[in-house]
């Protein structure tokens, strides 16, 4: 009976293969979208376990001094006192053609972790200099002096040495970087604070460690996944949709004959089953080879920001598989819940001619209604009192439905409208009819309103972050030339070197610290017109400049201003070495992850002794001339000198690369918006003959119907355009100034492109004209036999 | 005065078994104000002889003239300006648009032939017991009343002939019959000519004369 029944139900697929390829593609893309997204994911945060297993299984806590640099005797102090650490050493290098992060362990006194484990195996050779990289950095730097092994345990970018090889890459000095404290410890030490006050100790937890800074990445890109899964899901609600409205015959006759409602709903779940299987398969390689492609970009961001080794090409996970496969039924669930559940209270008599979706009634509409009007509470509740970046998804995701489930609402009143003040009887029939027909495309309308207006909020916020970090980068990379010296001694040299020949030479000095409980860094500031004249401060106190140069407080970056609740005037930041220091205003510093403060020049080396210099900034009004001379008169190499230029380059290089995945999938989520239509208008083209068919009877030629079909498609894109649009500016509105505050620390003025508009208004006219131009096509070409099919069938 | 002139029409379509002739050489004339009714088994070619004639489908071989124009040399445009300003369809399932109400549906031909005329459209809806259901949708209302409402359609824009396929066929007797007579007088009045499909005996014996088709052929006259 099952069988029977089963073979019954897919005969219908059979006789509508286009239906059946949309609802699997809808799904197919649903899911290769959510799943191409995970497992970007999942390959990042893999790579971050990597980095951190690196020198220890457990978490090993740290010693660093604050300069960055801890004096060999340190060392071997500590281990006399019975302490057991490790020295590190870490730096970056030149190495082949490229440059890389140099990790020096020491093998036998390492906690057990990766590194320590491939020292090991080759113990000999580790001590002669073998080094361990990623096959990824090996095909990077090329050949190299040093014998280098491959190994997927270690991160991209780094190359694991015995200490003696890295203090020679690094040319250290016998310098260690920090020291990696053992969790077991003998008893009865002496407590750290007194054999080494000036060392601190860090826990674990409180490093700045690559899974927390990269969160906020990670949760945009869900994020953006998860909305294009939801716009994937309404392709597969409207198609299983339409197939019950259209079997509602064949189920009425299959009970009539016998068949219990319990096993046809379970063989219509069943069905259900079956298609998400083939079409999770299916997206599941389709995400794969999106996170693919995705990933090098991906990376590349990655280690640009953040400086997270993430490798460029993607292992497969066959855990990931089966949650990709676990998510699409999940998915099909949800679309398909409401036709079953319609199913189980059909009586068995129901009438079996199709009746227009269920939003059809001013029943459904008015509860739909209702629910936007709760979600859009719902969305100004959080905006007013919500906190923290769950709060702030929540938010979008509010907005985002309560606009999606408006759109049939706005566009019906519209339409309504349009019809009463029409005049010809075509025009007056092209308004009632494309009313009539809204809550069929309904479901497809939604997820385009969903797909451009999430297009126009990233657009919005990713031009206005551009637009102002250009602003911010001219007046913040002012120096015409910097310089990287390689050891202090090259610094002095340097600086003697410049001293006569620019007209400033602003040093960076920095040592990493913890700042108001986050992981972040403080800098030294030489007080000069550079500064004081291209800055822009936020919260400023009165004579801020002065009151830093005097060593009276500190100038914090933005992300720490907000993250911390600080207020130039009132708060206080507390220093490692220095105590709580008055806080005097904040700067903008977009694209660094860790908290910072500024510090004068004065102070901070009162604080921090025997800081190295890491960098000069140098004014000059001769570019080329200067770096002539430090290559020809100094020899400084090519490698450690950038110009303004080249640092701009950089940077927007960085920046670019952060939104160029956000940027793929606004493309994928319109393609998928584009598609919904496309399947919508397509099987809609079938049930809209019967209505069209009196009007080619009544004198208008198939041409003339196809156009007016083009048209409607057209109007309705482009009044959903419309009412995308201000969803879109408030969408970029919660980007600016909550996720974005929330997320990375920095809030961003909004700026508006109408331009950008116009384009994307452009893109989404040709999507919806390439989704309804088969069907009117079909019906030019072909619509005269079809439509005279009507009039056969009425007997 | 000849409204509409059926000469040797032929008309075959390809199905699963092969080759059908559904129409093998029909002619028929019909004169102005002249009421006929072509009657028929099911699948005798009626239906497609009345498409045919509305220009709907072209035929194999064989002429169509509307007046004096031939309709099977016409083009796509041309034949629908000319179903829009000289032919009236009725059709079994009434086929009114349904997003419009019934006084944009009485309208809507007329206006599309540009010959409106509002109080005559009036005096339809008026005759057609139609003027209580100005604003109602087809949706809501009987079969009997669509179909006078597409009746009414049909006669508003003064065509010269009115081609019915089975217009009482989803009616009641006791409705068919009203509807009908409506209908008969209606277009006597105009002098508009009438083609009625029907396979009833009974309606056909209304009309002015009766012709039967069978397996493609006129097989009788009467």
């Amino acid at each position: 009976m099952t069988r029977a029944a089963l073979s019954a139900l897919l005969s219908h697929w059979r006789n509508n293969p286009l239906q059946l390829v949309m609802l699997l593609a809808g799904l197919a893309l649903a899911t290769a979208l959510w799943s191409g997204v995970q497992a970007l994911n999942a390959e990042a945060r893999s790579a971050y376990g990597t980095a951190e297993n690196l020198l220890s299984e457990s978490g090993a806590a740290r010693l660093e001094h604050p300069s960055g640099q801890i004096d060999q005797a340190e060392f071997a102090r500590l281990r006399r006192a019975g302490w057991q650490v490790s020295p590190v050493i870490e730096g970056r290098a030149g190495l082949g053609t490229g440059r890389v992060t140099v990790l020096g362990i020491d093998p036998l006194s390492a906690e057990a972790g990766v590194g320590a484990a491939l020292a090991a195996a080759d113990l000999e050779g580790f001590f002669s200099g073998l080094g361990y990289a990623h096959p990824q950095t090996l095909d990077e730097i090329g050949p190299t002096d040093h014998p280098l092994r491959a190994t997927q345990a270690v991160p991209v970018g780094t190359v694991l040495v015995d200490l003696s090889t890295a203090d020679t890459l690094l040319r250290a000095d016998g310098r260690i970087t920090r020291l990696s404290v053992s969790p077991i410890q003998p008893d009865g030490l002496q407590p750290l604070e007194i054999l080494a006050p000036e060392l601190r100790l860090i826990a674990p937890e409180d490093g700045a460690e690559l899974a927390g800074l990269t969160d906020s990445f990670h949760l945009n890109l869900t994020a953006f996944g998860l909305l294009a899964f939801a716009v994937g899901l309404f392709i597969v609600h409207s198609a299983v949709g339409l197939a019950f409205e259209q079997r509602r015959a064949m189920f009425r006759t299959l009970r009539a004959l016998g068949l219990p409602l319990r096993s046809l709903t379970a063989c219509l779940a069943g069905e259900m089953v079956l298609f998400a299987l083939i079409a999770g398969a299916a997206g599941l390689g389709l995400g794969y080879l999106l996170a693919s492609a995705l990933l090098p970009d991906v990376a590349l961001t990655l280690r640009g920001l953040y400086g997270a080794p993430v490798p460029g090409s993607l292992q497969f996970d066959p855990l990931w598989a089966l949650a990709g496969l676990g998510m699409t039924l999940a998915g099909t669930a949800l679309a398909g819940a409401q036709a079953l559940w319609r199913l189980w209270h059909m009586p068995i008599l129901a009438p079996a001619q199709p009746r227009a979706w269920a939003h059809a009634s001013g029943r459904t509409m008015r509860l739909q209604a209702g629910v936007a009007l709760a979600l859009a509470c719902l969305a100004t509740g959080l905006a007013l009192t919500g906190d923290g970046l769950i709060a702030g998804f929540t938010l979008l995701a509010a907005t985002l439905l309560a606009a999606a489930l408006a759109v049939p609402l706005v566009l019906a009143a519209v339409l309504v409208g349009a019809a009463r003040l029409a005049r010809a009887p075509v025009a007056q029939w092209f308004w009632a009819d494309s009313r009539q027909n809204l809550p069929r495309l309904s479901l497809a309308l939604m997820a385009l309103m969903l797909a451009l207006s999430a297009n126009i909020g990233v657009g919005t916020m990713v031009a206005s972050f551009r637009a102002t970090f250009i602003d911010w980068l001219d007046l913040r990379l002012v120096a015409e030339v910097n310089v990287l010296p390689r050891s202090q001694s090259e610094a002095e040299a340097l600086h003697a070197f410049l001293t006569p020949r620019a007209d400033a030479i602003l040093p960076m000095q920095r040592i990493d610290a913890t700042l108001g409980g986050q992981p972040g860094q403080v800098y030294a500031m030489k007080d000069h017109a550079t500064f004081r004249e291209n800055w822009q401060l936020i919260e400023p106190v009165a004579n801020v400049w002065d009151r830093l140069a005097a060593g009276e407080g500190v100038l914090v970056n933005e992300q720490l201003y907000r993250r911390a609740g600080l207020r130039p005037g009132t708060s206080m930041l507390d220093l490692p070495g220095i105590g709580a220091l008055p806080v005097l205003g904040a700067y903008p510093d977009y694209g660094n992850p860790l908290a910072q403060a500024v510090l004068s020049l004065d102070r901070f080396d009162a604080a921090y002794p025997e800081t190295p210099i890491r960098q000069f900034a140098i004014r000059t009004n001769d570019t080329p001339g200067l770096i002539a001379s430090l290559q020809d008169d100094f020899g400084l190499l090519s490698t450690q000198i950038t110009d303004q230029a080249q640092a701009k380059d950089l940077s927007l290089t960085i920046f670019e690369r952060t939104f160029l995945i956000t940027r793929a999938l606004n493309v994928l989520t319109l393609s998928v918006a584009a598609l919904a239509l496309f399947a919508a208008l397509v099987t809609l083209s079938g049930m809209r003959l019967a209505q069209l068919a009196p009007l080619w009877a009544l004198g208008l030629t198939t041409r003339h119907l196809a156009a007016l079909e083009l048209g409607r498609a057209l109007a309705l894109g482009l009044l959903t355009m419309v009412f995308a649009l201000p969803v879109g500016l408030l969408l970029a509105q919660v980007l600016l100034s909550v996720i974005n505050v929330q997320a990375f620390g920095w809030r961003l003025p909004m700026q508006v492109f109408p331009a950008d508009w116009a384009r994307l208004g452009l893109w989404a006219s040709a999507a919806v004209l390439a989704a309804a131009a088969i069907p009117a096509l079909r019906l030019w070409r072909k619509g005269a036999a079809q439509l005279l099919r009507v009039f056969a069938h009425e007997r | 005065m000849t409204a509409l002139q059926l000469q040797d029409i032929c008309k075959s379509f390809d199905t699963a078994e092969g080759r059908v002739e559904v129409l093998k050489s029909v002619s028929l004339t019909l004169e102005m104000g002249q009421s006929l009714a072509l009657t028929g088994e099911s699948g005798s070619g009626k239906s497609t002889l009345l498409h045919i004639a509305a220009g709907l489908e072209h035929p194999d071989s064989g002429r169509v003239m509307v007046g004096a124009d031939d309709m099977t040399a016409m083009g796509d445009t041309q034949r629908a300006r000319l179903r829009r300003g000289r032919v009236g369809l009725i059709f079994q399932q009434f086929n009114l648009i349904p997003s419009l109400n019934v006084a944009a549906n009485l309208a809507f031909q007329a206006r599309l032939a540009g010959v409106h005329d509002a109080p005559f459209v009036a005096e339809l809806a008026e005759r057609l017991g139609l003027a209580a259901l100005m604003q109602r949708y087809p949706e809501q209302l009987s079969g009997g009343q669509q179909q006078r409402v597409a009746i009414g359609r049909c006669l508003a824009a003064r065509p010269a002939i009115v081609l019915a396929d089975e217009p009482t066929g989803n009616l009641d007797e006791a409705t068919g019959d009203q509807v009908l007579d409506l209908m008969l007088q209606l277009t006597a009045e105009a002098s508009t000519a009438l083609l009625l499909v029907t396979h009833s005996a009974r309606l056909a014996a209304l009309c002015d004369s009766r012709v039967h088709l069978r397996a493609g052929q006129l097989a009788a006259a009467q």
